[in-house]
């Protein structure tokens, strides 16, 4: 068998010059259309934290206006006096703006793209032993799919505006929420931002739905068909588990936002009457001519945006239990539990969407059923929580910047998932609706358990992405500062929802009884000022680390995983030795061993 | 520096829990108690899904604490034990699949009965609301609703219609649409306290939410549909009124007051509120 020779002593036989020319091989072709899964993942993640840093911006504006309302913004308020001549405060309309294009940027164009996109892509093939995805052009457009899309958003947000057609810039961005409820975004004059900048929000969304697709069908066909000889489905790491699962949720869900987009365009621009009820008068307007009914909206928007929810955190749970099990050396605990659970969650997933509209005016009878189901997703992702804490249980952890942030994401989304169930839970949730608490807990999980898990992965693999290691102390100093930061802005938001602070309020100090509230407000906004500063240390290490002169070599982490067989950075077809599996992907410090891991291509009875 | 880690994740939780601890005399909590009998059953419901979270808080972060400490004990130099090799434990997993099942069943089957008089209209305490119409003389057939006011959200504004009075001063009923003799307010819903009443909550324009925070009210007004929203205030006084669903730049100032007062009294404001409307410029007719 010819892996035979491919122990994990390969990187002794490589040429140190060779090495040295190669490592950012990888990193040159992004700027063109390659077809290779390993670029197209390093192009997602180079964008999505470019996107990141956009979407932070936004929420720092928003922010901002919380804890000094109606003052001149430091340095992007000089920008803004210079565009309009406002004086560099934030507007009501700005506002409105910068809460809806922080949400839509985070989640579309980051949260979503930076796991199925960046790290599906380059993890599926490696981890499966595949030399590539099965649709390599299919999977490049689904990268170049987002540009469009980042372009339309752009417009939204009212950038460009002489190009777009949005007139007002800024002030008359899209502004409808990331949720854009009909009929603020059924009706052009409804809203400064619910003209042209909605319009392009809508085609921006469609977009990326195209892209998500294209990426959904190949990691399926991926998975299921290209796995190298031996990696049964119960070999494969969790990560390619949750990646499966959610592909699936993606590729059944996702039409339906799709359609809805659609329907929505046709309301707006061919007078379709899907969601506009008849008689509505909106700003002087003629009454609307309908029969439509825009709840409808509702049920078809979180039919795919609960799921989402789910395609926002399954792969980083799948990511966080294979790294756990790497740096504790030690199995997962509960292997197949882990991917029942999973499969659980998914499922139910499809079920719970009606809990976005508890206080909707749907029929109250569907707040039931849809408060049980709810409320039992806690089950699942409960048993995730102690199978991970079952994992570093008894382990021998390496207290990294992988691991920190893995406990993390554990610790984090404790909270998450906890504080879920107050909004689970119908009657309670007539209160907590639409008021900070949910923006606490929405932050919680895909801040602080998909974001932290985000971290991780990207000190996990970076060394096989670019043959290097990350800066250690540095990846430790931005894991301080951020999980500072991180609970710090958002841990108040619970005491803000429970004090009846509601979401998406220009000046909640308006009302007397949220007065108080302002002291707290100031300590977040300086809270979420210093996460945001951390963040360049996170791009700085990134950067840097590029340029570092000690080779990483194949498996820096004696890891088990398929992966780190390949060479680092894997060439153009993966392995250079054909894969083959011998056993599950967490056989670690097995006590018939003397190494505390045992790779999934060694070959048995060779000790 | 495992050590520092190691007292890094205990110390969060427990600042976490102290700062929830301290909260409420901070006033960092709910907007005094809750006003209203079923604003009260939330609370309760509130409180307990708080304790059932605060001892599962505790219980994983400890547990997460602990294994965190144990690892970082095996990681001391001279310890060559190697990492406990183990797959899993299948008792473990029904343990701690069937203990949350069923407290999971428990609050989602606790919530059930709040929630059905909130919303469910065969549970709305008719009887209560008739008894204040009754009190207050309204001349009502057996059909007619039994609302006391229509709330219709615009951008920016609540505007509330009420029903009028007959020509011998008695107080009609609400009908679905504008009678000659409806009262109108803008920003300022008066309701008698101290028994349940009901409004019809519309919206004119784009989607609003009918937000008491001290009643722990919230209903979204969706255009084209009638929603009945009932409460009850304890007090004569005035509550704050506010809209808690995105509707346009504006949303945060749809700044209103919900008074609620004696029936007297409510009566008393609508009567004002008729002579201001029928007011014609002339002196009041002896």
């Amino acid at each position: 068998m010819s892996s035979a020779v491919l122990p994990h002593h390969a990187d002794a036989h490589e040429h140190p010059d060779a090495r040295r020319d190669h490592h950012l091989a990888l990193l040159r072709q992004v700027f063109w259309f390659s077809t290779d899964h390993k670029v197209i993942g390093i192009q997602f993640l180079l964008t999505t934290m470019l996107m990141l840093m956009v979407g932070g911006a936004l929420a720092l504006g928003v922010r901002w206006q919380l804890a000094y309302r109606w003052e001149q913004m430091p340095v992007f308020g000089e920008l803004l006096s210079q565009q309009f001549g406002t004086g560099g405060q934030i507007s009501p309309e700005l506002y409105t703006m910068l809460f809806t294009m922080h949400a839509t940027i985070m989640t579309f164009l980051v949260v979503i793209p930076v796991l199925a996109g960046a790290f599906g892509n380059f993890l599926i093939p490696l981890m499966i032993g595949a030399d590539d995805m099965a649709f390599p052009k299919l999977n490049a457009f689904s990268y170049w799919f987002m540009w469009p899309a980042i372009i339309c958003f752009g417009f939204a947000m009212g950038l460009g505006s002489h190009l777009s057609g949005v007139e007002g810039g800024m002030n008359a961005g899209a502004a409808q929420g990331w949720t854009s409820y009909p009929l603020l975004s059924a009706l052009p004059q409804a809203a400064p931002g619910a003209e042209a900048a909605q319009f392009w929000w809508l085609l921006g969304i469609t977009f990326v739905g195209v892209s998500s697709m294209m990426g959904s069908i190949n990691y399926m066909t991926t998975i299921i068909n290209m796995r190298a000889p031996g990696m049964t489905l119960f070999r494969m790491p969790l990560t390619i588990w949750a990646m499966l699962i959610t592909a699936i949720l993606q590729a059944f869900a996702l039409p339906v936002l799709t359609a809805a987009g659609v329907m929505l365009i046709a309301d707006r621009a061919l007078g379709t009457c899907f969601f506009k009820p008849d008689g509505i008068v909106v700003n002087n307007a003629d009454p609307t001519i309908g029969g439509g009914q825009p709840l409808l909206w509702q049920h078809l928007f979180w039919f795919y945006s609960h799921p989402a929810v789910y395609i926002m955190i399954l792969p980083a749970m799948g990511m966080v239990s294979d790294m756990l099990s790497c740096m504790c050396r030690k199995p997962v605990f509960g292997y197949r539990p882990m991917i029942y659970s999973l499969a659980t969650i998914a499922g139910l997933g499809f079920v719970v969407w009606g809990h976005h509209m508890f206080t909707s005016g749907m029929n109250p009878a569907l707040g039931m059923t849809f408060m049980v189901s709810t409320i039992m997703i806690a089950l699942p992702s409960g048993v995730k929580v102690f199978n991970w804490i079952g994992t570093i249980w008894g382990g021998r952890p390496v207290f990294n910047t992988v691991f920190l942030n893995c406990v993390a994401f554990i610790s984090m989304f404790i909270v998450g998932g906890l504080s879920g169930i107050f909004m689970a839970a119908v009657p309670v949730d007539v209160y907590f609706h639409d008021t900070y608490f949910i923006v606490a807990h929405f932050h919680y999980v895909l801040f602080g358990a998909t974001l932290f898990g985000v971290f991780a992965a990207i000190h996990y693999w970076y060394p096989k992405m670019f043959g290097r290691l990350m800066n250690e102390p540095v990846g430790q100093l931005h894991f301080l500062l951020t999980f500072i930061g991180f609970n710090g802005t958002f841990f108040p938001m619970h005491l803000l929802g429970v004090a009846g602070m509601p979401r998406r309020y220009a000046d909640p100090y308006l009302y007397p009884y949220l007065e108080h509230l302002q002291p707290m407000n100031q300590f977040m906004t300086i809270c979420a000022l210093l996460m945001g500063l951390a963040q360049f240390l996170l791009i700085g290490n990134f950067v840097l680390s590029w340029f570092s002169r000690t080779p990483s070599g194949r498996n820096p982490w004696h890891s088990n995983g398929m992966e780190w067989m390949a060479p680092s950075p894997p060439g153009h077809g993966n392995f250079d030795v054909a894969p083959m599996v011998y056993r599950g992907p967490y056989e670690y410090s097995s006590p018939n061993r003397e190494d505390d891991y045992w790779p999934q291509w060694e070959p048995p009875g060779k000790c | 520096m495992k050590w520092f880690w190691c007292l890094f994740f205990m110390f969060w939780p427990i600042l976490a829990v102290v700062v929830c601890l301290l909260a409420p005399s901070l006033g960092w909590w709910f907007p005094g108690e809750s006003a209203s009998p079923l604003g009260r059953r939330i609370d309760h419901l509130f409180y307990v899904i708080l304790w059932i979270c605060t001892v599962v808080f505790i219980g994983t972060q400890v547990a997460l604490g602990y294994v965190l400490y144990n690892g970082a004990r095996r990681t001391r130099p001279g310890v060559t034990e190697k990492a406990w090799y183990s797959h899993g434990r299948h008792e473990l997993e029904v343990i701690w699949s069937v203990i949350p099942a069923i407290v999971l069943l428990f609050i989602a089957v606790y919530q059930l009965d709040v929630w059905a008089e909130y919303r469910v209209k065969e549970a709305f305490p008719r009887q209560g609301m008739l008894d204040v119409l009754k009190n207050l003389n309204q001349q009502r057939g057996e059909k007619d609703s039994l609302a006391l006011a229509e709330v219709m959200a615009r951008q920016f504004e609540w505007r509330i219609r009420y029903p009028g009075f007959d020509a011998q001063g008695n107080l009609l009923p609400l009908m679905p649409d504008p009678q000659p003799t409806d009262l109108y307010a803008v920003n300022e819903l008066h309701l008698p306290s101290g028994a349940p009443v009901m409004i019809n909550l519309r919206t004119q324009d784009v989607q609003h939410s009918f937000f008491l925070p001290e009643l722990r009210v919230k209903q979204d007004a969706v255009p084209g549909l009638v929603i009945p929203v009932w409460f009850q205030a304890d007090h004569h006084r005035p509550y704050q009124l506010l809209c808690a669903e995105l509707c346009g730049w504006g949303h945060y100032k749809m700044n209103a007051r919900f008074v609620a007062e004696p029936p007297e009294a409510f009566l008393q404001y609508l009567k004002t509120l008729q002579r201001e409307q029928n007011y014609d410029g002339t002196a009041a007719t002896p």
